[in-house]
């Protein structure tokens, strides 16, 4: 290979470790085994940047060494790499290594990947050791026996590790490395190891076995489940440690799939009335986020049965509870309910709920409800509750927080579309004009967009009749900030509206304000006719924008010169 | 002390020696031992850090343990300017604390008053070789001439000791940072100011959970403030605060989100007796430390350290007078500021003893075990490398023996209030103003 060829055409510096996979095409397979990764393997002094990118690179290194016979060169700096603090490198490192296993023989496994992995299992420090834990997984399944069983003594090892780092490395890999395990020894060792590392002294270590649980659940048959998981999680819903309680409500719906029917019935449903009665609010709202996919889960045929003996009750005390965010929570979800429950159970039992909830003085709970009105629509319509939908949402939509505000303006076009045009005009119409000339000016962009959307949805001539009108008409306020809105709202409407109503209503009012005593509106007006031009016609860009363009550009105030000067040559009339 | 523990000066490291100006941006404001007491970190008002390490014994001096020297030196914090409120942030360093060790680095967590850094401390022995791109003094080559491509080699160099910092937790803090400590998880850490107390975790630095906050809707109403934190060395769901009102409340994480509720009060009765217009400014406790064990802490306040059951809330197990000569000297010492100065008090490894500073650049130690005490100084009079250290006496009665000093000749300039002591062996160090002194007790 022509060497100096290929110096010359790529920017060698070999601290570039982004091109390294360049660098070792030039060097060729077998110096980049025998200079390139053992310097590779000591440099590890660099930025975290580096060494991700290092890492990650690596991955892919396996033609670049000679192909899977050679794949076992990558290992040592790897190692390296698996052994330095920095967490997003250590993941890095373990990913790629996961990534070359695959490529590794059998016999390559055991001679050189598996040696790697006890020797991380079995490092001085933490780090080498929360690293190995992420290994033991690929290569278990194509080692001897001989080999799978050191592999389970040291898994077993870092389970009981004294640093909780290395413990909450290998509860966070105990569902994968289970699921690898022949059956027998999932029952015989996982099991224990997950009993102890769920009744850890860290509550840190304790959590992250109940992801686990939802793993080694998944893997047993039914009838192991009750003497060999659920003990364990059990324990785990009645925590001292609130996060770890936590856990458990977060993980509900997995674990409700993971343990079938019979137990969920028999335990989590208890349990998860429980947790929607925790004493701590982050665990209850946790809870309450799950509360729809619960009971969509449950078994059908006493569904209807169990929610509204058990899960309903707990539900009207969280409408209640003393905390926002488990009501905002419960809000996100509830709705979710009348589909499950049908038309009867919904307007008895779950539209007292809605409204209470709709009247919450918490912006984001109403907020919530608000965005999730489809689903009763389906099951009820929205007419029962556009009673008391109205007010709340007027009372959103003249909140002090802007951001409420704004929040309510992104539901509009949704809640137009559900209730219908004559429910529109008559009631929100005034409220989305109102929201033109709000103080702050990411309320007034959010309803032009909002406008626009209604357009889209309403069509250009009820556009026409109704808001078309009110828009021009802002054109004349005493103030310029809402002169200019007239002239964003045509930006965004006069596509949707069509040629016809642009040219006839739209432009003359563009090009009246080109008159304008504030500069700011004259060069906006240029802006304006920059966007609608393309949907004018020739004959109208030609005799009324081109003279008035003209005179924007001799304008004396200089960004109305530079805005008139570039619409002409973007519209192309110079 | 026992009589046969002898204490002499390791070798006393000062910083710059200015005895005459003790304003110097170099007064140590904190003093820490690492984990296994290898290293020693100090920080100081101009916000440096200097760390120093333990060198190995030698062989021709094997009676002694090896000295301490200096190992890394950086600056971790500059002053800054807080534009909203048009106030200074000063760059001293109010805490530095060790995270335990996970490689073939070290870590530590410095703070000043509002921003605390993770800072990485690495040795560096070897050094690449054998550019293509330039020579060995750093030339350019002319690409045209090279004919082969090489790969660099490692070759070794001396010792380069590197700090750099990794993480910065910042903007959570409205009132100064007074305490951090780093939980026996070793993922997450408190960090305490007069009101609140964050929970951060060593990862997330946008981010960190308030589960303290004691200010009072209405600041008119504000009686107390938080003097001190700590967490449990081994309960990762315990920790404790102080306040200026003499009070500990003890907090458990697992309970509730928000620990505005404490698990455990410990608050001793007052004495009637000894009432004074003084009396709750000198109960404000200036430093709380768990003991290793988990099973005590101990508390500074001005005239005492006491020591309490973590079992027992009503009253403290132990009290020991640090100097209470100064009780009837409340009012010059409140004139003159002194009985604000915050003392910090610190355990031995074996939990049988227990170390406070004074003034006059006196140091105390209790044995809790023989009830013994003694008063060394810190100073480079009485501190001739390999000297042995001599106990020292207040009188305070009217006669004054020879050796003793009067009350009234103590200076309250010369104020030690950082002392730490080795996690294993008998080693202190102890900080005198802008000098530190490290101290071992001698074998025999």
């Amino acid at each position: 290979m022509n060497v100096k060829v290929a110096i010359l055409s790529i920017q060698l510096r070999l601290n570039s470790i982004k091109k390294l996979s360049t660098i070792a095409l030039a060097l060729g397979v077998e110096r980049t085994r025998t200079e390139l990764l053992p310097f590779l393997t000591d440099t590890i002094y660099d930025e975290d940047e580096v060494l991700l990118a290092l890492a990650e690179q690596l991955g892919n290194f396996t033609m670049l060494v000679g192909g899977p016979e050679y794949v076992h060169c990558l290992l040592p700096p790897l190692e390296s790499l698996a052994t330095v603090e920095e967490t997003v490198v250590r993941d890095k490192a373990v990913e790629s290594l996961r990534k070359i296993s695959q490529e590794h023989s059998p016999v390559d496994l055991e001679v050189h990947f598996e040696p790697l992995v006890k020797r991380l299992a079995s490092g001085d420090w933490f780090t080498s050791r929360t690293s190995a834990c992420g290994l033991f997984s690929v290569c278990y399944p194509r080692v001897s026996s001989t080999v799978k069983a050191e592999i389970r003594q040291h898994f077993r090892t870092l389970c009981s590790d004294d640093t909780p780092m290395v413990r909450r490395a290998a509860a966070s890999k105990l569902g994968e490395f289970a699921k690898v395990l022949e059956l027998d020894y999932v029952k015989s060792d996982i099991i224990s190891l997950f009993t102890a590392l769920a009744s850890d002294e860290q509550d840190s270590v304790r959590l992250l076995a109940v992801e686990a649980c939802v793993s080694i659940a998944t893997l047993l048959p039914q009838e192991d489940l009750e003497t060999l998981v659920m003990p364990t999680l059990r324990q785990a819903a009645e925590d001292k440690s609130w996060r770890v309680r936590y856990m458990v409500a977060d993980k509900f719906s997995e674990l409700q799939k993971a343990v079938g029917p019979e137990i969920t019935k028999n335990d989590l449903v208890p349990a998860f009335q429980n947790l929607l009665k925790d004493c701590e609010a982050e665990v209850r709202a946790a809870a309450a986020n799950k509360v729809k996919e619960f009971c969509e889960n449950l078994p059908e045929d006493n569904r209807e049965q169990i929610i509204m003996t058990h899960i309903l009750p707990c539900v009207k005390e969280l409408v209640s509870d003393t905390n926002q965010h488990v009501k905002s929570a419960l809000a996100s979800v509830i709705m979710g309910l009348s589909t499950i429950l049908g038309k009867d159970n919904t307007i008895e039992h779950l539209l007292p709920l809605f409204l209470a909830q709709l009247k919450d003085e918490c912006p984001e709970v109403r907020l919530n409800i608000i965005s999730n009105l489809d689903c009763v629509n389906e099951v009820i319509g929205i007419r029962q509750l556009s009673q008391s939908l109205l007010p709340a949402i007027v009372e959103l939509a003249e909140d002090a927080k802007w951001r409420v505000r704004l929040a309510i303006i992104e539901y509009m076009p949704l809640l137009a579309g559900q209730l219908g045009v004559e429910f529109f005009d008559e009631k929100l119409n005034t409220l989305c004009m109102a929201w033109l000339i709000d103080h702050v000016y990411a309320i007034r962009e959010a309803a032009t967009c909002n406008l626009m959307k209604l357009v889209e949805k309403f069509g250009a001539e009820w556009a026409q009749n109704t808001i078309v009108p009110k828009v021009l008409g802002m054109a004349n306020d005493p103030n310029y900030l809402h002169r200019m809105t007239t002239l964003f709202c045509i930006n965004a409407l006069s596509e949707a509206c069509g040629q016809d109503i642009t040219t006839k209503q739209m432009l003359p009012v563009v090009l009246k304000m080109s008159n304008d005593q504030v500069a700011n509106v004259r060069f906006n007006v240029a802006k304006s006719l920059q966007k609608i031009g393309p949907v004018l016609d020739s004959n109208a860009l030609q005799t009324e924008v081109k003279p008035v363009l003209e005179k924007l550009a001799t304008d004396t105030d200089m960004d109305v010169k530079y805005f008139a000067q570039e619409a002409i040559s973007v519209l192309a009339l110079a | 002390m026992d009589g046969a523990r002898m204490w002499h000066v390791s070798e006393p490291l000062g910083v710059i020696h200015s005895d005459l100006c003790p304003f110097s941006a170099d007064i140590i404001s904190t003093v820490e031992f690492n984990y296994s007491g290898e290293l020693l970190a100090t920080g100081d008002k101009g916000g440096r850090v200097v760390i120093f390490q333990h060198e190995q014994e030698s062989k021709n001096r094997p009676h002694l343990r090896g000295e301490y020297n200096v190992y890394s030196t950086f600056q971790s914090h500059e002053p800054e300017f807080d534009y909203l409120k048009s106030l200074e942030i000063e760059e001293k360093i109010n805490k530095i604390r060790w995270l335990p060790q996970q490689n073939a680095a070290h870590f530590l967590l410095s703070t000043n008053d509002k921003t605390i850094k993770l800072w990485k401390i690495s040795e560096r022995d070897k050094r690449a070789e054998g550019y293509n791109l330039k020579d060995e003094d750093g030339r350019l080559r002319d690409p045209f001439r090279i004919t082969s491509l090489r790969v660099p080699v490692l070759m070794p160099m001396d010792l380069m000791v590197e700090a750099s910092p990794r993480r910065i937790f910042a903007n959570a803090h409205t009132y100064h940072i007074n305490s951090i400590s780093v939980n026996s998880d070793h993922e997450t850490y408190l960090s305490a100011d007069d009101l609140r107390i964050n929970l951060w975790h060593l990862e997330i630095t946008d981010r960190s959970f308030n589960i303290v906050d004691i200010k009072p809707a209405n600041m008119e109403e504000l009686t107390e403030v938080i003097t001190a934190a700590e967490c449990h060395p081994h309960q990762c769901n315990v920790f404790v605060y102080s306040s200026s009102k003499g009070t500990i409340r003890l907090c458990d994480m697992r309970a509730a989100a928000l620990c505005d509720r404490h698990s455990k009060f410990f608050e001793e009765p007052e004495d009637p007796s000894s009432r004074s217009f003084f009396s709750e400014i000198i109960s404000s406790i200036s430093d709380v430390k768990f003991s290793h064990s988990g099973r005590y802490m101990m508390t500074r306040d001005y005239l005492s350290v006491k020591v309490w059951d973590l079992n027992m809330e009503n009253r403290p197990v132990e009290t020991y007078q640090v100097h209470e000569y100064l009780r009837s000297k409340l009012c010059s010492l409140y004139e003159n500021d002194c009985i604000f100065d915050k003392f910090e008090c610190c355990w031995n490894g074996s939990d049988s003893a227990i170390m406070t500073g004074s003034y006059n650049n006196f140091f105390r130690m209790f044995d809790r075990n023989t009830r013994r005490d003694i008063t060394l100084e810190a100073s480079r009079e009485s501190s001739k490398p390999r000297a042995t250290l001599k106990p020292r006496k207040v009188s305070t009665g009217g006669k004054r023996k020879k050796d003793e000093i009067s009350v009234d000749s103590l200076d309250f300039n010369k104020k030690i209030l950082h002392t730490a002591w080795h996690p294993k062996d008998n080693v202190i160090a102890v900080a005198a103003t802008n000098n530190l002194y490290i101290f071992q007790d001698k074998i025999n």
